[in-house]
C-alpha cells in the first residue's frame, strides 16, 4: 500500500514500514493553521487550565513560573510547525523535588492535563508506581515488570514517586539498576509517546541523579517545591475546608494560625499534608463536641463551623501552654 | 495457483487485503483499546490453518490506554522474529464473550511457497486429502529462510 488514508496522531502521513522513525516522524501536532498565541490557546483550550492551576494551587511560586514556560514553549513550538520550522521536539521528561505534602503528585496530575491540551501526549492520563511496581524479587522478573509499566503509561504520563529507591547503591546486586537502564531506554526511543516524571526528596534526588548521570541528563525539567510559607498553608487550609463546605470562625482562625507556627517548628511536618491531616481531626472534635449537645437544635452554621475550642484542643498546644 | 490464490497465508482479520502499514495497525489496535479489549502478540512459522495455537510473544496486555505500548511488544517480537508470521490478538473479558474478539496477523516471510494437496488412492476409487505447507518440510526455526 502505497500511502494511507488514516492519520493517526503519533505517525506521519505514510510511515515507512518498520522503520525507528515511525512515531518521531510526525510529532503528535500537525498543523492547524494557527498563527497567532490566541488562536493557540483558543484551540488547545489550555487556558482554562492554566488557570486553573494559578487558581486552585497556592503558594508554588516557581513551580507555576516553570510550568508557564514550558506551556509557552510547547504554544511556540506549535506556531512553529504551522510554518514548517522543524523544531526537535522538546524533551518533556521532568523531576519533581521537595518536602513531603508540598504538591508533587498534585502537580503531576496537573501537567499531564496540560500536556494533553497541548497535544503532547494522546491522552491526560497518569500512572502512578513506586519501586514496587517497576523491580522484581528475581532474576528475570524486573524487564516484564517495568516494561508493563511503561506500556500502561504509553500514550499518558508515568509518575514515579519515591524515584531515589530505584538506585540502591548498598547492594550491588538489586535490581534497581536493570529498572533505571529500560527506563532511560524508552525515555530516549518513546520521548513521543510518554512523559517520565520523577518525584522525590530533593537531597536524596540529588544522590539519584549524581548516581545515574544518563537519568539526569534525559531529563530536562528539574522543578524544585519550595515548602509553604505560614500564610500559604493558612490559605491551604481555608480552601480545603471550603471544599467540604465547612469553615473556620475568627476564633479558629487565630488559633489554626498558632497551630501552623507550632507545628511548623516539630519534626515530621508534611506541609499541606500534615495541614489536611490537622483538619481531619478538627472536624472530628467539633463532631463530637456537637454529639454531646444531644438537645440543642443545630444549625446550618453550627454544623459548618469549627470553632476554636475545636483547634485549642490539639495536644500540639499542650506543651506550648505548659 | 489453485492452492495459494493471494499468493500469502489468509488468516483471520484483513488478511486478503494488502499487508496494513504501521500506522493502520495502530488504529486497530487503538480501537480494540477504546472497546476495552486485552492484546496479545503471538508468533508461528507453522502456517498450516490447524495450528490454532501459536506461541504467545510477552504476557497479554491488559489495562493499556494506548496503542503505543502494544506497538512496543509487537516491534520487539519483529525484531526477534522477521521471517515468522506474527498476528495481533484482541481478548475480550466481558463476561459471557471471554474470548479473542479481533485477530489479525502483522508480519509474514517474504517469501510464503504455500501447500502442497496431497491426494492418497484407498479402497479402490476412495481418494483422502491433506494439505500440507511446503515450509513445514524444514524443522522449527529454520522455514522461511528464502528471501524472494
Amino acid at each position: 500500500m502505497s500511502s494511507t488514508h488514516y492519520n493517526l496522531p503519533g505517525t506521519s502521513q505514510s510511515p515507512p514500514r518498520q522503520d525507528a522513525d515511525r512515531v518521531s516522524s510526525g510529532s503528535v501536532v500537525s498543523d492547524t493553521g494557527a498563527r497567532s498565541v490566541a488562536q493557540v490557546l483558543e484551540q488547545s483550550q489550555i487556558k482554562p487550565v492554566l488557570e486553573a492551576l494559578d487558581r486552585d494551587l497556592i503558594g508554588l511560586k516557581p513551580v507555576k513560573a516553570r510550568i508557564h514556560d514550558i506551556a509557552a514553549l510547547l504554544v511556540i513550538d506549535r506556531l512553529r510547525l504551522n510554518f514548517g520550522l522543524a523544531s526537535q521536539s522538546p524533551s518533556l521528561h521532568m523531576s519533581f523535588t521537595g518536602n513531603p505534602g508540598t504538591g508533587k503528585t498534585t502537580v503531576a496530575m496537573r501537567m499531564a492535563e496540560i500536556l494533553h491540551q497541548l497535544g503532547y501526549i494522546r491522552s491526560a492520563h497518569v500512572v502512578a508506581v513506586t519501586r514496587d511496581d517497576l523491580v522484581g524479587q528475581y532474576i528475570g522478573h524486573t524487564a516484564p515488570k517495568t516494561k508493563e509499566a511503561l506500556k500502561k503509561a504509553m500514550g499518558g504520563v508515568l509518575f514515579i514517586d519515591e524515584a531515589y529507591y530505584l538506585y540502591r547503591p548498598e547492594n550491588e546486586r538489586d535490581y534497581g539498576q536493570e529498572s533505571i537502564e529500560i527506563l532511560l531506554q524508552v525515555m530516549e526511543n518513546q520521548r513521543h509517546d510518554l512523559v517520565v516524571i520523577l518525584a522525590g526528596y530533593k537531597d536524596r534526588m540529588d544522590t539519584f541523579f549524581q548516581s545515574n548521570p544518563g537519568m539526569n541528563s534525559r531529563i530536562a525539567h528539574h522543578l524544585d517545591f519550595p515548602d509553604y510559607e505560614e500564610a500559604e498553608l493558612s490559605l491551604i487550609a481555608q480552601k480545603m475546608l471550603a471544599d467540604q463546605h465547612y469553615q473556620f470562625d475568627a476564633g479558629a482562625m487565630k488559633a489554626f494560625d498558632d497551630y501552623i507556627h507550632i507545628r511548623k517548628q516539630q519534626a515530621h511536618f508534611g506541609n499541606a499534608r500534615s495541614i489536611r491531616n490537622a483538619i481531619e481531626r478538627a472536624r472530628l472534635r467539633q463532631a463530637s463536641r456537637l454529639f454531646t449537645q444531644s438537645s440543642q437544635e443545630l444549625s446550618k452554621a453550627d454544623l459548618t463551623t469549627i470553632t476554636a475550642e475545636d483547634i485549642l484542643a490539639s495536644r500540639i498546644f499542650l506543651g506550648a501552654i505548659s | 495457483m489453485l492452492t495459494n490464490p493471494t499468493g500469502k497465508v489468509t488468516q483471520g482479520q484483513f488478511s486478503f487485503l494488502p499487508d496494513l502499514t504501521d500506522a493502520e495497525i495502530m488504529l486497530q489496535i487503538q480501537y480494540g483499546l477504546t472497546k476495552g479489549y486485552a492484546w496479545s502478540v503471538e508468533y508461528t512459522d507453522d502456517p498450516h490453518p490447524r495450528n490454532t495455537f501459536w506461541e504467545m510473544f510477552g504476557l497479554p496486555m491488559f489495562d493499556l490506554k494506548d496503542a503505543a505500548g502494544v506497538m512496543l511488544e509487537f516491534d520487539q517480537c519483529r525484531k526477534t522474529f522477521p521471517n515468522h508470521y506474527i498476528r495481533l490478538m484482541a481478548f475480550d473479558s466481558n463476561r459471557g464473550i471471554e474470548s479473542v474478539a479481533m485477530s489479525f496477523i502483522v508480519n509474514r516471510p517474504s517469501f510464503e511457497p504455500g501447500f502442497n494437496l496431497e491426494r492418497q488412492e484407498v479402497n479402490g476409487r476412495s481418494m483422502k486429502y491433506t494439505t500440507r505447507g511446503y515450509a513445514a518440510d524444514h524443522p522449527e526455526n529454520e522455514r522461511y529462510q528464502r528471501k524472494s
